[in-house]
């Protein structure tokens, strides 16, 4: 399956990153490239093999309920871009 | 000074304990020694003040009797442990000025043992990176120089910043982390002591993520008894990690001097790829023979999924950073860059905050994971890295370790591989198999090549038994007696 400078425009727009159009040719060529490699997989006999998502299988632990941590607004909003009155700051989202 | 700064951990260690030197002393003459070495860019952030504040604690300590495993001991941090208020980037443009309002669990463990931060070092953008040339911050360089030709070299990544300050006696050790071979890679490249953890073995909480299935941190150091120390300073079960391994921590260094005899280690066939350095071969057959000389028995062994390994981590890494960076959307930290709307802002800060790598594997990331194309290609790399482990396992039924090499060539000269993603990859296929198994492995130097510069050998083992590892690591470190310097 090739990528094309369409898709290459659709999955940036997925992944929220502004690619230029001058730019779009070149890494449609990079993303073929890398694909196209990867794509040997395909020789691989995977029938019946469960798909594995981490080594570590163990079930995810639980605790109690309870509030561990927080109380600390300033430090939350310390690093951030802009914040007003303890809130995030973003572009209008609603009319 | 320069007698300070090449002492290993475990002698500084010993000196101190005898009052002979103070922390104090032995970290200015790091200090010192770091100013001298700036051109290598190995640290972004020097911490000097709170260097030889931390030391003075240290002495404090040590008078009345109360010191930890690393106390007094000067080491870097990789930057891609947040840090209490210490700048924390991960090398990307994107983090720049972040402060961190916490701090990592392997950094909290190594201070509470006494170790004493001489600053932040630097990486390839996120770990994303086999050479340091992916850093926003500009490439490190390499101590070490082929015979006769000055250009300067790449010190291999991502823990590049790690490695040449370890090796340029700019850090007794250094904090790095490891997903791909970003420990164990720049260890061999610049002839020093990397080991990667069994997964799980290191908290990975404050760790800026790249690959949650396969970051693992480790240390690098100067020695395989050092390496020892750092790694039981570091790690430790660890709550806020759900992947953490609830196990004790053994003392690491006891293992360092253990003898060899009657364990059984493989030699993997599939790992004498076409086209590898006779070298590099070479060397791998001293290893087996130094191991066998100390009554090891060598096992040829085969891990038929190995080529498929690259082609894997090149599927299941991206697809697993693309959902990580997420995160970077200019509202909470970093960088950002406006925009008429939200969605413009996002586009416009992660456009311009990530550098030309990592944008590449987001985008891979983001295809293989996109309806349509997941189970083709995300899917079927999971399902080819259960062979792989499997591979391990079955293999693990007949040896105690395995010895390969750690890289297929020497370091490289910076801006070589720049142009070419996939001969960049290839770096790591010797490496790339451990870290999809989650397995613990270490590259010892144990030799130099033709142009002068220093090869690795690698020892793999079974997941938790990092103990023996270390005591075939120390066994080929005796047997290499790799006493060149850059």
């Amino acid at each position: 399956m090739a990528i094309d400078r369409d898709t290459v425009a659709r999955i940036a727009a997925l992944a929220r990153i502004k690619v230029a159009d001058e730019e779009l040719s070149r890494l449609a060529g990079e993303l073929n490239k890398i694909i196209g490699w990867v794509e040997q997989l395909d020789e691989v006999k995977t029938e019946g093999v469960e798909p594995m998502a981490s080594v570590a299988n163990m079930k995810l632990r639980r605790r109690k309920d309870e509030v561990t941590d927080g109380g600390i607004p300033d430090k939350v909003l310390a690093n951030a871009p802009e914040s007003v009155d303890g809130f995030f700051v973003v572009p209008k989202v609603i009319e | 000074m320069s007698e300070l700064t090449s002492l290993r951990i475990a002698e500084a260690r010993d000196l101190l304990e005898k009052r002979q030197i103070s922390s104090h002393e032995l970290t200015a003459a790091h200090i010192a020694a770091m100013e001298q070495a700036r051109a290598l860019n190995a640290y972004l952030v020097e911490t000097p003040e709170r260097a030889l504040k931390d030391a003075d604690a240290s002495d404090m300590r040590r008078k009345k009797g109360e010191t930890g495993l690393m106390d007094g001991i000067p080491v870097g941090i990789k930057d891609l442990f947040c840090t209490e208020g210490v700048e924390t980037t991960a090398g990307s443009r994107i983090l720049k000025g972040f402060r961190p309002p916490y701090e990592s669990t392997v950094t909290a463990n190594l201070f509470k043992n006494g170790a004493v931060m001489l600053g932040k070092t630097n990486m390839d953008e996120f770990a994303m990176g086999s050479s340091n040339e992916t850093s926003a911050f500009g490439p490190v360089e390499n101590p070490w120089r082929r015979e006769g030709d000055n250009r300067p070299l790449v010190p291999g990544g991502s823990s590049g910043g790690s490695a040449a300050a370890v090796a340029a006696r700019i850090a007794m050790g250094a904090t790095a982390s490891d997903t791909g071979g970003s420990i164990r890679q720049p260890a061999a490249f610049c002839g020093i002591v990397g080991l990667k953890p069994t997964y799980g073995r290191c908290s990975r909480w404050g760790m800026v993520a790249f690959a949650s299935s396969l970051d693992q941190a480790g240390p690098m150091a100067r020695s395989v008894r050092d390496s020892a120390i750092m790694l039981r300073a570091m790690a430790g079960f660890d709550p806020r990690d759900s992947t953490s391994a609830d196990l004790p921590v053994p003392d690491f260094e006891a293992a360092v001097g253990r003898d060899v005899k009657g364990l059984r280690i493989g030699i993997p066939r599939e790992y004498r790829v076409d086209g590898m350095p006779a070298e590099i071969e070479a060397l791998w057959k001293k290893g087996c023979d130094w191991l066998t000389a100390q009554g090891a028995t060598a096992v040829e062994i085969s891990l038929p999924h190995t080529k498929y390994a690259l082609p894997t981590y090149y599927i299941v890494a991206p697809a697993e950073a693309s959902s990580n960076l997420a995160r970077y959307d200019g509202v909470r930290y970093g960088l950002r860059k406006d925009g008429e709307t939200l969605e413009e802002m996002y586009e416009n800060t992660r456009g311009q905050g990530f550098g030309a790598e990592v944008r590449r594997r987001i985008l891979i990331g983001t295809y293989v994971l996109s309806a349509g194309y997941y189970d083709a290609y995300y899917l079927k790399a999971q399902r080819v890295r259960a062979l792989i482990a499997r591979d391990f396992a079955q293999a693990f039924e007949n040896v105690d370790a395995i010895l390969a090499p750690t890289t297929p060539s020497d370091a490289f000269a910076i801006g070589d591989k720049a142009d070419d993603p996939i001969a960049m990859y290839l770096n790591d296929v010797f490496t790339v198999p451990a870290s999809l198994a989650g397995l613990p492995a270490i590259s010892v130097p144990a030799g130099l090549s033709a142009a002068g510069l220093p090869l690795g050998l690698q020892v793999i083992g079974k997941a938790f038994d990092e103990e023996c590892v270390l005591c075939i690591a120390a066994v080929l470190e005796a047997e290499a007696d790799f006493k060149a310097r850059p």
